[in-house]
């Protein structure tokens, strides 16, 4: 076993797939504790359904995927953002309206260029063999500055999250940052939609910050916790699946799922 | 110079209007206290003297260098979520956001401004705890810190007492009096609680759906309206 793990990193692809598999964790970890604090998390699903379609799209096209889909997954969240602004429940059926939608157009423009074959497969389960050079380049800048951003706007975001009202009054434009906090999630999702798969990676946005939450008394706490995990879980789920050739966005998103099982009971003890 | 007056000022939503030609002005160190009905527009106008909303007629005017992020503002629902992983100090140091201009953390004058308010509101022993698992009247000590983190000269507080038991009221209402008489800090303060307005106020603006009245306690209490209005309650 451990000769197969030596040999797993003498693979240029799974060198590239571990890069991106854990700025797109820690992305996805930072992101998830503010959408499902605000209850965004719908938002994050709908954009991957959005990165669906128009990964397809891009493809049947001939166009480079990344180049296509960043911008069109940042402007769908800027226009789920403002839905659900409006009215919650409106927006929520928006929200599922945009993604099915989404999902259409990209089933048909596989099925029309190329038939429904494993393409289709690697965009829904991800694929780990999908990253190009470029891609990895393009997705290291990307992250780096996701994280960056995170990190410099972390005491406003906070505020906002916890309390727009009174952020407001202060002076901190809160539809500014749930702004940013919806373009950034937009880049994380597109990153890690190719390797993970689009019907996964909107759990790895929720899993880390529930998690968390199950244990962690303070934002901060929260956040690293939900970090450290994301990342935990990437590298035991890329390992499974590799050892024993499974699906990765499939092992990682059951390894986050039994992490927060774990924490569900250790949290049911320390209570008592 | 008053520290903040309106002039004239027409709230509306989308049309209707919610207060109408209002215009008063408050001094440096005052304390005065909004009333009137449900509905009357009391929330409004606070929203309106942060800038939060802006009247579709007439002016809202600060003076004496204050801007309207300087001012404390304590809201009268949190829509916190329940279960907000949150400790008290990262709320109550989140109340010096409006410091911070281009920095993009917390500088130690700012941690001491929180301190200073843990302090002031007899919370430091509660710091690392998490917001939702506190009673009422801490979680309002908590939010009223953060507010006073964000100033030292003006809070506007909307029903700050709204919930909390008799004890924790008085308690809770010693404090901004405190506040109001030791640090100089000029309170704004909506209220429906009568003994509250008489005992601690020395301005009075009440709101009814169709005008107002704004004057000083004294005179307040000697007009007509404000017999009727705080009638049995009353020294
Ligand atoms: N966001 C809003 N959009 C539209 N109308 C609003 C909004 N907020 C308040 N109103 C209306 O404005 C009027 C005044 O509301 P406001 O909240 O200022 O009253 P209030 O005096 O604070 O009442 P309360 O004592 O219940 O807190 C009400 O009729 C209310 O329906
Ligand atoms: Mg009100």
């Amino acid at each position: 076993m451990i000769h197969t793990l030596i040999n797993m990193f003498s693979y240029t692809f799974m060198m590239r797939a571990i890069t991106v598999g854990i700025l797109v964790s820690l992305c996805s970890a930072l992101l998830g504790v503010s959408l499902v604090l605000k209850r965004y998390s719908m938002i994050g699903d709908g954009l991957s359904h959005v990165g669906f379609g128009s990964l397809a799209v891009a493809t049947a096209l001939g166009l480079s995927p990344l180049k296509i889909t960043v911008p069109v997954v940042i402007i769908a969240a800027v226009l789920l953002l403002r839905l659900s602004e409006k009215s919650k429940l409106k927006g929520d059926s928006a929200i599922g309206i945009i993604s099915v939608t989404a999902m259409a157009v990209g089933v048909l423009s596989v099925s029309v260029s190329t038939g429904l074959n494993t393409d289709l497969y690697s965009y829904l389960f991800g694929s780990i063999l999908a990253m190009t050079a470029d891609d990895v380049t393009l997705s290291i800048i990307l992250s780096a500055a996701v994280i960056a951003l995170y990190v410099i706007f972390y005491n406003r975001i906070f505020a906002v999250t916890f309390d727009e009202h009174f952020a407001k009054a202060g002076g901190t434009p809160a539809p500014l940052y749930n702004m940013l906090i919806a373009v950034l999630t937009a880049i994380t999702i597109v990153l890690g939609m190719r390797m993970m798969g689009s019907l996964i990676i909107s759990a790895l946005i929720i899993f880390p910050a529930v998690t968390s939450m199950r244990l962690c008394k303070s934002y901060r706490s929260v956040t690293l916790c939900s970090a450290v995990l994301s990342v935990v879980c990437f590298c035991i789920g890329i390992v499974i699946s590799f050892l024993y050739d499974l699906p990765t966005g499939a092992s990682i998103v059951t390894v986050n799922a039994v992490m927060l099982i774990v924490f569900m009971i250790i949290e049911k003890i320390v209570k008592r | 110079m008053s520290l903040i007056s309106a002039k004239n000022i027409t709230l509306a939503y989308d049309g209707t209007e919610v207060v109408h030609n209002l215009s008063f002005s408050i001094d440096r160190g005052d304390y005065l206290c909004i009333i009137g009905e449900n509905g009357s527009g009391k929330s409004t106008l606070t929203k309106a003297l942060l800038g939060l909303i802006s009247p579709v007629q007439g002016t809202v005017e600060y003076g004496d260098g204050l801007k309207s992020k300087e001012i404390g503002y304590l809201p009268q629902q949190t829509d916190v979520q329940k279960d907000f992983p949150a400790s008290v100090y990262e709320i109550v140091l989140s109340g010096c956001h409006n410091a911070l201009g281009r920095l993009p953390f917390y500088k130690t004058t700012h941690k001491s401004r929180a301190e200073f308010a843990l302090k002031r509101l007899g919370i430091e022993n509660i710091r690392n705890t998490c917001y939702h698992e506190l009673s009422g009247g801490q979680q309002q000590r908590v939010l009223l810190a953060r507010a006073l983190c964000a100033t030292d000269r003006l809070l506007i507080l909307d029903e700050p007492a709204a919930g909390l038991d008799p004890i924790i009221t008085t308690q809770f209402y010693e404090i901004i009096k405190e506040l109001n008489t030791k640090e100089n800090i000029t309170i704004i303060m909506v209220s429906h609680d009568k003994s509250a307005v008489l005992d601690y106020s020395d301005k009075i603006l009440h709101l009814t759906d169709d005008s107002y009245i704004f004057a000083s306690k004294n005179e307040y209490l000697n007009s007509d309206f404000g017999k009727s209005f705080l009638g049995g309650g009353a020294k």
